[in-house]
């Protein structure tokens, strides 16, 4: 399994000097299992420099996995030039919207109307399917197994495991670790930490000992109490996952747009002394636009 | 099916949806209260938690677990999308005073909640309480709303002839408030304990599960108590279960649950502009 990150900046694309190494793209995420399938998670701008790739290896047999439909996951979609080509077939999945009532199909399809794109979604030439997926649900693709789980922000989002000969990847997309909305004097208080344990059981019961964990880290601890509810979470919380579910290896993603290069380095650098990676700890890193893991 | 599945929401709930969904810095444990007052906002919010849309593997029991599950923002959506369709008209041909029936509704929902923590029901069970008796009769606003004139003769039959209102329905539609509100619950996914009320809290006939003889009792007590107004001119009798533990007097029982009248004031807040 071969795991590239192609977009790790959040909420919006992010050139420039201070973003370079790291990279301005948002969200998207290859992953190539052993048999050449190829997943996508969410298409960001990140996508595009994906597509590009892509058309070196035509006919293109694609899936892509949206954690959720906010912009910094969804914008690359209509520059997917394999969309365009025909006999390239697409695979499309994501969260049924609760709130319009409509599923990923035309959740997605709003972003080409007239006013926003040239091209309307009926005019692409390649093979498009659309899987709107519900909580739990477990897609083959070849011998690999992508797995949904609802994860917490403010729209449906999943998380995704995928699994394939015997190795593990679990991305969190947009997520913030659930936190208590009632005072400890509240009437509400136990019956809310109770419902918040039963659902972090079941995220770690999912991901317990995967080998790469990636998690959304837009913000340090000391800037997270302005940001809370916003729906990301922390390096801190990142870390910690890790440490309860196992997991191998760990990588930060969704940079807070206005972090730089040298700050993400600063970061890592004051993790590192707090976390040192060892027993205790798994390898973490801060993900990074073209960094490849190979698994 | 399809019309009840649209019922607009209470006047004041839906103000107060607005209100909140407005302020980008509400806070969630507000909004979530506002709900979980509302009969028929609480109806189809746990609806749409347990809709195939999220085929979740286990039921949606509480707002707060809903909250948990699919998160506040998109609750809160949910919400604003119910207050969108409009307000409950209280005011109907069926004469049917709906104001009263959402007082009933609180007060049942209060006392059963009471009634949990004196029996001291494990944190997590005791939320049914509140919210089965807030919707053990909803099928009684269903019939207000969509079927005004059949209920006030409904109502008018229980009262003049002096039987359950619950029997007067099935004279007049062949179905009662019971049967359409477990239906409902049914058809929508809801928790099984909670249908089971909807569906038999007028049923002495058979052997109950604790929580819907405690609605029951309840629902009894705030009628009593001559708090809010069900339409239903019979008293019944208090099911065996709570006699056994509490007594048959009904001050009786009101003294050991403690502070009713001041619990059910403070569940009012949410009945009043």
């Amino acid at each position: 399994m071969k795991i590239t990150f192609w977009g790790v900046r959040g909420s919006i694309p992010s050139p420039g000097p201070r973003t370079v190494r790291y990279g301005g793209n948002t969200t998207c995420i290859e992953i190539e299992t052993d048999e050449g399938e190829l997943i996508i998670l969410d298409a960001g701008t990140g996508i595009f420099g994906l597509a590009q790739k892509l058309l070196k290896h035509l006919p293109v047999t694609c899936s892509i996995f949206f954690s959720h439909t906010h912009w910094d996951h969804i914008q690359g979609l209509p520059f997917f030039t394999p969309f365009f080509i025909p006999k390239n077939r697409l695979d499309i999945y994501g969260a049924f919207d609760p709130v319009s009532t409509r599923s990923i199909k035309d959740v997605l399809g709003r972003q080409m109307e007239y006013c926003y794109f040239p091209v309307r979604e009926a005019e692409l030439k390649a093979e498009i399917h659309y899987t709107t997926l519900h909580e739990r649900q477990t897609i083959e693709i070849g011998r690999a197994k992508v797995t949904s789980i609802l994860m917490n922000h403010p729209v449906l989002n999943f998380g995704y495991l995928i699994e394939c000969n015997g190795k593990s990847v679990f991305f969190t997309g947009d997520h913030e670790p659930l936190y208590n909305i009632y005072r400890p004097d509240d009437d509400y208080y136990d019956e809310y930490e109770m419902l918040i344990a039963d659902k972090n059981a079941g995220l770690i019961d999912l991901i317990e000992r995967v080998d790469v964990l990636i998690v959304d880290a837009a913000y340090t601890s000391d800037e997270y109490p302005l940001k809370k509810g916003w729906g990301h979470g922390t390096f801190d919380a990142g870390i910690s996952l890790a440490k309860k579910a196992g997991a191998k290896s760990l990588y930060f993603t969704h940079h807070e747009q206005l972090r730089s290069d040298d700050e993400l380095d600063s970061i890592l650098i004051g993790l590192r002394k707090r976390y040192p990676i060892g027993p205790e700890f798994p390898p973490y890193s801060i993900a990074q636009e073209g960094l490849v893991i190979e698994l | 099916m399809d019309m009840v599945e649209r019922m607009p929401a209470f006047p004041i709930s839906v103000h107060r949806v607005v209100e909140l969904t407005s302020d980008i810095n509400a806070d969630p444990k507000e909004l979530v209260a506002i709900i979980e007052h509302d009969p028929v906002l609480l109806m189809r919010i746990l609806k749409l938690a347990n809709s195939p849309y999220f085929r979740l593997s286990q039921k949606i029991t509480s707002v707060n677990h809903a909250v948990v599950i699919v998160g506040f923002n998109t609750v809160k959506n949910m919400a604003l999308s119910i207050a969108a369709v409009g307000v409950l008209r209280l005011k109907t041909e069926s004469g049917f005073d709906m104001e009263g029936f959402l007082l009933h509704s609180l007060s049942t929902a209060t006392i059963a909640r009471l009634f949990a923590k004196n029996m001291r029901v494990p944190t997590k069970a005791s939320f049914d309480y509140f919210l089965s008796g807030l919707l053990h009769d909803y099928g009684k606003i269903v019939f207000a709303h969509f079927k005004p004139l059949d209920f006030q003769r409904a109502l008018i039959m229980a009262r003049e002839k002096g039987i359950p209102l619950h029997e007067a329905e099935k004279e007049i539609f062949n179905i009662d408030h019971a049967q359409v509100g477990s239906i409902l619950g049914e058809k929508w996914n809801l928790p099984s304990n909670l249908v089971d009320v909807m569906k038999t809290h007028h049923r002495q006939d058979c052997a109950r599960p604790l929580l819907t003889d405690v609605v029951s009792a309840s629902n009894q007590i705030g009628k009593e108590l001559k708090i809010g107004e069900g339409g239903n001119p019979v008293m019944e009798k208090i099911p065996d279960q709570i006699t056994g533990m509490f007594g048959a007097n009904v001050e009786g029982i009101v003294g050991a649950l403690g502070d009713v009248r001041g619990e059910i004031e403070q569940a009012m807040v949410f009945a009043t502009m």
